[in-house]
């Protein structure tokens, strides 16, 4: 019987933390080196954590709703609270017609009206005459995923976990490296850009959400996404751009407008966190694992990292052991 | 018809913001066979720099590109902008936005007027988003604009041409002048409709890009233009209030 695989998959963000586990599952002998001094230093820390297959299909091609269904089902079995609450669409007043074109682009949701409404967020009664409800969607919390993850690496399946990590020692020698470096791999992967993205996290025990809400807007569609300790996330910007630099003050007063149009008890909020971060992007916005020889990389997650990254962990566990 | 010297390969315009990708965008601009793309210089992408990667997924499209100063609400703004885009894209042309009202994104013509002077004196070619207003066309003229592009409706609002009249009065009393219909176009018959009118170009964003399938969009665009364009040449028949019988009608005295 030939020995378990040595792997080094360099990236501890969630493409690489979930390939990771998927190795690991499998037997293989894992070290996993970070170069940021924890798991999630990249864009993976800044995510929404939406789950939803469905709502995605408004912007993106067929293929990530097919391919976040197997996801969805991983991640339950995997990640710790994942929410299955489903998600709301809504819009302001006079962006209703959006909610209409959203409707054509997706499935899976049922139509409600104001009722219905209240009847799944009491806070928001009385606010909104129409939404799209997608019950089968979910969500989780990267800040607690991710560590879980680490966790489950290093304390159940016996792999290593190494952070502020750039340079591995010489002599250590694997048989296959999973690179998920994100924009760092960008040498190997000139076809790589980053597309900006702003966020907020905001307390306020005021307002309670069962499950994430989209705001729909011709230009700038905002959600937000309830988490424990009376948490909201709050995003995210897209801009076409590589600063990765501090949230300019328009991105700010957008997401924040979107929060007090949907709740005027958001007003009250603390701004706990506020974050940027740059995500790594091929040009048709899809994840690709590419092989050369034995490196395999994990990249281009865009906005899918959460969605899509079960589904490249598959990929990458097909190749190191079946080929 | 010539911009600044230039005579483009399409009337049409397109705008590349708000695709679902690049790739999107690139098989959009393909199919539209579009004679300029337009560009918006976020200030965050300028600095070092930081867009590179985007713009040159947009130089690979081999269109000219014609940046623009969109979102910027003051006169100052959209000059700093400008220089940005000059020094970004390597071209002296700019599309002048001073966006005056934040619902309607109604151009500020005053600040436009101001910001058209200092560009053109600085060397500027700039084609300024206006309204369909005689008096500010004028103006602009005045400041050395050598191209218009009046609104059709809001910018982003898909209602096609609201005031008919208005631009085709602009038509008549600048028939030099090379006019784009620019911002409100929501289908391909609102651009079949500005060329008829005798306009020499569209400028398109959202129609396309918010489109279900933007590449088939284009496509339709590309072809609306052609058509509204060659039933300008083809010299149109008059619209009349009576029906007009293409043959003799026996036993009924002359319609007035």
């Amino acid at each position: 019987m030939t020995p378990p695989p040595a792997i080094l998959v360099r990236g501890a963000g969630v493409a690489g933390l979930v390939s990771a586990v998927m190795l690991a599952n499998r037997g293989a002998r894992v070290t996993l080196a970070e170069t940021g001094p924890k798991v999630g230093s990249g864009a993976s820390w800044m995510a929404g954590g939406m789950l939803a297959p469905w709502c995605e299909a408004e912007a993106a091609p067929p293929e990530v709703t097919e391919h976040s269904l197997k996801s969805l089902d991983w991640w339950r079995a995997n990640a710790p609270d994942v929410q299955s609450n489903g998600s709301l669409v809504l819009a302001p007043p006079r962006d209703t017609p959006e909610i209409a074109r959203f409707g054509r682009r997706t499935s899976h949701f049922r139509e409600i009206g104001a009722e219905e409404i209240a009847e799944l967020e009491p806070d928001l009664a009385d606010r909104f005459q129409r939404a799209l409800f997608f019950p089968e969607e979910g969500h989780l919390d990267p800040r607690k995923t991710l560590p879980a993850l680490a966790d489950r690496l290093v304390n159940e399946l016996g792999g290593r976990l190494l952070l502020n990590c750039p340079d591995i020692p010489s002599d250590e020698t694997f048989d296959w490296v999973v690179d998920a470096s994100g924009l760092r791999a960008r040498t190997e992967l000139p076809a790589l850009r980053g597309v900006r993205g702003e966020m907020l996290l905001l307390r306020c025990p005021d307002v309670a959400l069962h499950r994430p809400v989209r705001m729909l807007h011709p230009r700038i569609p905002i959600y937000i996404v309830p988490r424990a300790d009376h948490l909201f996330m709050v995003g995210a910007t897209m801009i076409e751009s590589e600063n990765g630099g501090p949230i300019t003050l328009r991105s700010m007063s957008e997401l924040l407008n979107a929060v007090w149009t949907l709740h005027p008890g958001f007003a009250e909020a603390e701004i706990v966190d506020i974050g940027t971060g740059l995500r790594p992007s091929y040009p048709d916005n899809m994840p690709l694992v590419t092989q050369e020889g034995r490196t395999i990389f994990v990249n281009g997650m865009y906005r899918h990292g959460y969605l899509l990254s079960p589904w490249l962990g598959e990929q990458v566990t097909e190749i190191v052991f079946n080929s | 018809m010539q911009f600044y010297g230039t005579t483009l390969a399409s009337p049409l315009m397109l705008g590349t913001a708000q695709y679902p990708s690049p790739e999107i965008l690139a098989a959009a601009v393909k199919a539209a066979h579009a004679g300029v793309i337009t560009v918006s210089l976020r200030r965050e992408s300028a600095g070092q720099k930081a867009g590179q990667a985007f713009w040159s997924l947009i130089r690979d499209l081999n269109v000219p590109v014609l940046p623009n100063t969109a979102g910027c609400h003051t006169a100052k703004e959209a000059v700093t902008t400008a220089h940005m885009a000059r020094e970004v894209f390597e071209t002296d042309w700019i599309k002048l936005e001073v966006i005056g009202e934040s619902d309607t994104l109604q151009p500020d013509v005053f600040g436009l007027v101001e910001a058209a002077r200092i560009l053109t004196a600085e060397g500027f070619k700039v084609f300024p988003y206006t309204t369909e207003d005689l008096v500010v066309a004028e103006r602009l003229l005045a400041a050395g604009c050598e191209v218009l592009m009046p609104w059709g409706a809001p910018i982003g609002s898909g209602k096609g041409l609201n005031n008919v009249f208005g631009l085709r009065a602009l038509r008549a009393h600048f028939p030099e002048i090379p006019l784009v219909v620019d911002a409100g176009i929501g289908v391909p018959s609102h651009a079949a409709q500005a060329m008829e009118l005798g306009y020499d170009a569209v400028l398109i964003n959202t129609a396309v890009a918010k489109a279900g399938d933007p590449a088939a969009m284009a496509r339709a665009f590309r072809l609306a233009v052609e058509a509204g364009a060659l039933a300008r040449l083809a010299d149109p028949m008059e619209a009349r209030d009576m029906a007009a019988p293409s043959t003799p009608l026996l036993g009924k005295p002359v319609l007035a």
